[in-house]
């Protein structure tokens, strides 16, 4: 191999610039929290299309003439389009509310408009949401924990899931400062995120593990320095091609899906680089060692490290 | 032979490579734009009537594509929408109240496609248009329709039985009885063990009070009801929409999901699945002539109505003997002699009602009313009029043979399914238990043809993009990684349109992020084989460990993905699990087509030959 970055001897830098991403991303979520869209907090969104350019000042005093004064109206997309929110109300008919909205809005502008989208969700749906929202992040985070303790060590485990815990809070920190809106796609886009980065995390993995048992010479560090530029190229080659078609997506994939695909780009990025500079560094911190690895073998990987670890010499006679 | 499959992994990759694409074949041909048919009697859907319809059709100069009978609706496809509407029009004047007459987009596969069971991917409501309500049925408002009506039932049983009792109310979740005496008390409990055996019974001993409540096992069932009652209802709604595939299924204990693609008027929608049905028993008017009646002179204190199937007309009195409100069950089930019938149970002020109207009428025909407030949309002079009508029909006339109170039966009907259908129909009169809209999407036709045609294209982009990287990057290997790419694209579409899995603009999304990440199991065994030949191997060696070696990597970094998409799965709604199911779907097709399918043409290109170099 040619190139040889000492990856682990950046980690000082690399766990000051997590660090400093982590305290934004934390202080901001506890400040000013995630600009949650209606699938969380419950409320009504009209969205109306007009061959015309609206008017939005228009629009809102429309909307407060039918008594609908806190309604949020803004363009979506382009300047034809509007898209009206209202706050979730109390004693009031959910459903009429919506049919209500799209009548006032309609009315404002001379011509017919095209209701394009219409979304309520109760105030009781919005909870449940977010609660399960919550639990899937949870109990992904837990089967990963469980599946990496038991194909590899609980030291690999408890890296994968601190770098996916990391990547998450990173992401959700994005969101947060931007004020971006997060609704169902987004969290969906953060589940995807775990699963990337995992992917990430575990070619990486499986590499320091077949090292730590080929390689009889050399520091844990070593080793790992070594895994890690072996990988290298094949991390950046992934991120590379999800990226683009992360591209694509975000910038032909439309509005609605547009936080989605944002979402997803930040972490495939923070993903990459957190399997390179969180997950393996975390795993040497919590000390890590060749007889870590070594035990495991004999249980469960004994069929296959002969196949992996064999000479190339000898593979011919291998049926 | 090192780098060579046996015949049967060819076999069985090419196989795959035909059904993929055989399946996902009927996807290009688009849809035709069509009517439904459909009736509640299946009687109406006949050759006949095709035969009809292409009649009324070809007389008003409409052009069909095709007509088809299928089981127990007929579809009528058009060549545009313009065709399309007008015939809608048409037919649904032609054909009368009993016939649905519904628009569709029939997907134009063509029948060789058809034969095979292939059919193109179904388009969630976000793709295709339409509205979705959850509702929530109001389970704490029937458990007390309940209670209310156990404790009006107890008191009319002590009465009817002649025990006295000081006071009968409801108490901090039971009904309290209050009775003079310990034989009094005693009396109660042997009638409350006759009658009401699915009250719980608690007994004071010091005094003459008893407390009855609903066990939990009768609350499970009241629910039960309450949730069956109103999915019928709104059935029988949704029916009247002329919706093409409407889906009405339960969500968790107390939540029904309706789903209605391709409505636009969500307006009329809600009025629909908002109003309510009601029932009257009347008696019949048999000492005037109906004849008259029809003539214009409905004599005074009658009025005259229509049965519901046979349009017969029927003279019935105005007096109703009880309303709908007082029916708490009703069941389809067989008689004594083993023929169909409905058993129908009143409350308490149902029965009271109901026993002394028998008692004076043995011999003497009644009636069920059903009575519906449906809006219509009528064309007007070019205009769209929508206004409210409320239609009286008769369901059910009987005679009444005993008198009764409480529980009776509906004897003498033709058939099961006649049973059914009337047990429905009084379930839906009866009192249902509020519902509320807890939850509505509504995508218009514009913003779902805007959300597919984005869709296919940032998954087009996005995957030529990959395609000249990897091309650039691989060379030869990379454009094997290609064909393998392409072949997974095939197979995904192929896989969702077999399972008929909902594909939603998240879905899309799943399928683009896939084709990002299936890559990433070639780049994995490519990365591979460049080391090895780093390593001075030989190219076929090379291959052949490049490929052993990265096995296990890339199922242990694939099934780490695809538990975080069953976890997706699980705990998602409706666009997120779209996600779910193309993100794993994808996962397990580049699994296959990455590994196995690059192998096959690497080995035929590469296999059984002396190389020097490889094209990586």
């Amino acid at each position: 191999m040619s190139k040889h970055i000492n990856f682990l001897g950046k980690r000082q830098f690399a766990a000051i610039f997590s660090g400093l991403l982590l305290i934004v991303a934390i202080l901001s979520l506890a400040t000013q929290g995630l600009k949650l869209g209606i699938d969380f907090t419950g409320g009504t969104l009209v969205e109306i299309g007009y061959k015309k350019a609206v008017d939005l000042k228009l629009m809102r005093s429309a909307l407060e003439k039918s008594g609908f004064d806190d309604a949020t109206v803004q363009h979506f997309g382009t300047a034809q389009e509007v898209l009206i929110r209202l706050k979730p109300k109390e004693g009031k008919s959910n459903a009429e509310l919506s049919t209500e909205v799209a009548a006032a809005a309609e009315g404002a502008m001379s011509e017919q408009g095209d209701l394009r989208r219409v979304e309520f969700v109760g105030p009781q749906v919005g909870d449940e949401l977010t609660e399960d929202g919550g639990l899937a992040l949870l109990y992904s985070m837990f089967g990963i924990l469980l599946y990496v303790a038991w194909r590899f060590e609980y030291k690999f485990a408890l890296g994968s899931v601190a770098a996916l815990a990391h990547d998450v809070l990173i992401t959700l920190g994005f969101f947060s400062v931007l004020q971006l809106e997060f609704d169902l796609t987004v969290l969906a886009a953060i589940l995807a995120v775990i699963g990337y980065s995992l992917n990430d995390t575990i070619v990486v993995y499986d590499r320091i593990r077949e090292n730590f048992r080929l390689l009889r010479k050399g520091s844990s560090e070593e080793v790992m320095n070594t895994s890690l530029n072996q990988t290298l190229s094949r991390t950046m080659m992934t991120s590379l091609t999800t990226l683009l078609v992360l591209i694509a997506l975000s910038l032909l994939g439309g509005e609605i899906i547009h936080n989605f695909a944002i979402a997803l780009t930040v972490g495939v990025v923070i993903g990459t680089y957190s399997s390179i500079f969180v997950a393996s560094p975390l795993v040497l911190a919590l000390g890590v060692s060749k007889e870590d690895l070594m035990v495991t073998e004999v249980e469960v990987e004994g069929a296959e490290f002969e196949m992996t670890g064999a000479e190339p010499g000898n593979v011919d006679r291998m049926p | 032979m090192q780098n060579h499959f046996p015949f049967w992994k060819n076999l069985l990759i090419l196989t795959v490579l035909v059904l993929g694409i055989v399946y996902s074949l009927p996807n290009l041909f688009g849809d035709d734009p069509s009517v439904q048919i459909s009736s509640g009697n299946v009687a109406d859907i006949s050759e006949t009537q095709l035969a009809s319809i292409e009649k009324t059709l070809n007389s008003a100069t409409i052009n069909t594509k095709a007509l088809e009978l299928q089981g127990n609706k007929i579809l009528v496809r058009f060549a545009n929408t313009d065709e399309q509407m007008r015939a809608a029009d048409l037919l649904r004047n032609h054909l009368g109240s009993q016939y649905t007459v519904a628009l569709n987009l029939a997907p134009a596969t063509p029948d060789w496609l058809r034969s095979f069971g292939a059919e193109p991917m179904y388009l969630g409501l976000d793709l295709r248009g339409g509205v979705h309500f959850l509702l929530e049925v109001d389970m704490a408002a029937a458990l007390k329709q309940a209670e209310e009506r156990y404790n009006n039932d107890i008191r009319s049983a002590l009465r009817s039985a002649k025990i006295r009792y000081k006071s009968v109310a409801y108490d901090n979740g039971a009904v309290k009885v209050v009775l003079r005496n310990e034989k009094d008390k005693q009396a109660a409990i042997a009638l409350v063990d006759n009658e009401f055996r699915k009250l719980d019974l608690k007994v004071d001993d010091s005094q003459p009070v008893l407390f009855l409540s609903i066990t939990d096992q009768e609350i499970k069932e009241i629910k039960k009801f309450a949730l069956a009652q109103n999915i019928t209802t709104l059935r029988n709604r949704v029916n009247e929409l002329g919706v093409s595939e409407p889906v009405i299924q339960q969500q968790g204990d107390n939540r029904i999901v309706v789903q209605l693609p391709g409505v636009q008027d969500t307006v009329q929608a809600k009025e629909i699945l908002g109003t309510t049905a009601t029932l009257e028993y009347r008696k019949v008017d048999t000492q005037h002539d109906v004849q008259n009646a029809l003539n214009g002179r409905v004599p005074v204190g009658s009025k005259l109505y229509y049965e519901r199937d046979t349009k017969a007309p029927v003279l019935l009195k105005r007096r109703v003997i009880i309303t709908g409100d007082q029916i708490v069950d009703a069941s389809s089930g067989l008689d004594q002699n083993g023929s169909a019938s409905v058993n129908i149970t009143l409350n308490g002020i149902g029965a009271k009602k109901m026993g002394k109207f028998t008692k004076d009428n043995i011999g003497q025909p009644m009636a069920v009313v059903f009575i519906e407030q449906k809006s219509i949309t009528k064309i007007v002079n070019g205009k769209k009029v929508r206004r409210k009508e409320k239609i009286e029909e008769v369901i059910s006339i009987a005679t009444v043979r005993d008198a009764f109170s409480k529980r009776f039966q509906t004897t003498g009907l033709d058939s099961t399914q006649e049973a059914r259908k009337l047990s429905l129909l009084l379930r839906a009169g009866a009192l249902a238990a509020p519902v509320d809209i807890v939850e509505e999407r509504t995508v218009g036709p514009s913003l779902g043809q805007d959300n597919i045609d984005k869709g296919i294209m940032s998954v087009m982009v996005g995957f030529v993009l990959v395609l000249i990287f990897m091309a650039i990057y691989y060379k030869t290997f990379g454009l094997i990684a290609n064909l393998a790419l392409t072949f997974n694209l095939v197979v995904i579409v192929a896989v969702l349109s077999m399972l008929q899995a909902t594909l939603t603009l998240p879905g899309i999304a799943g399928i683009v992020l896939t084709v990002g990440m299936a890559v990433d199991a070639n780049v994995l065994i490519f990365e591979r084989i460049k080391e090895e030949l780093a390593n001075r191997n030989s190219p076929q060696t090379s291959i052949f460990v490049g490929y052993e070696k990265a096995f296990g990597t890339i199922f242990d970094a694939n099934i780490t993905t695809l538990l975080v998409a069953l976890v997706l799965f699980g705990f998602g709604t409706g666009p997120i699990k779209g996600f779910a199911i193309t993100l794993a779907i994808g996962i397990l097709t580049s699994m296959f087509t990455a590994i196995l399918g690059s192998r096959m043409v690497i080995n035929w290109i590469y296999g059984n030959r002396r190389i020097e170099k490889l094209s990586i």
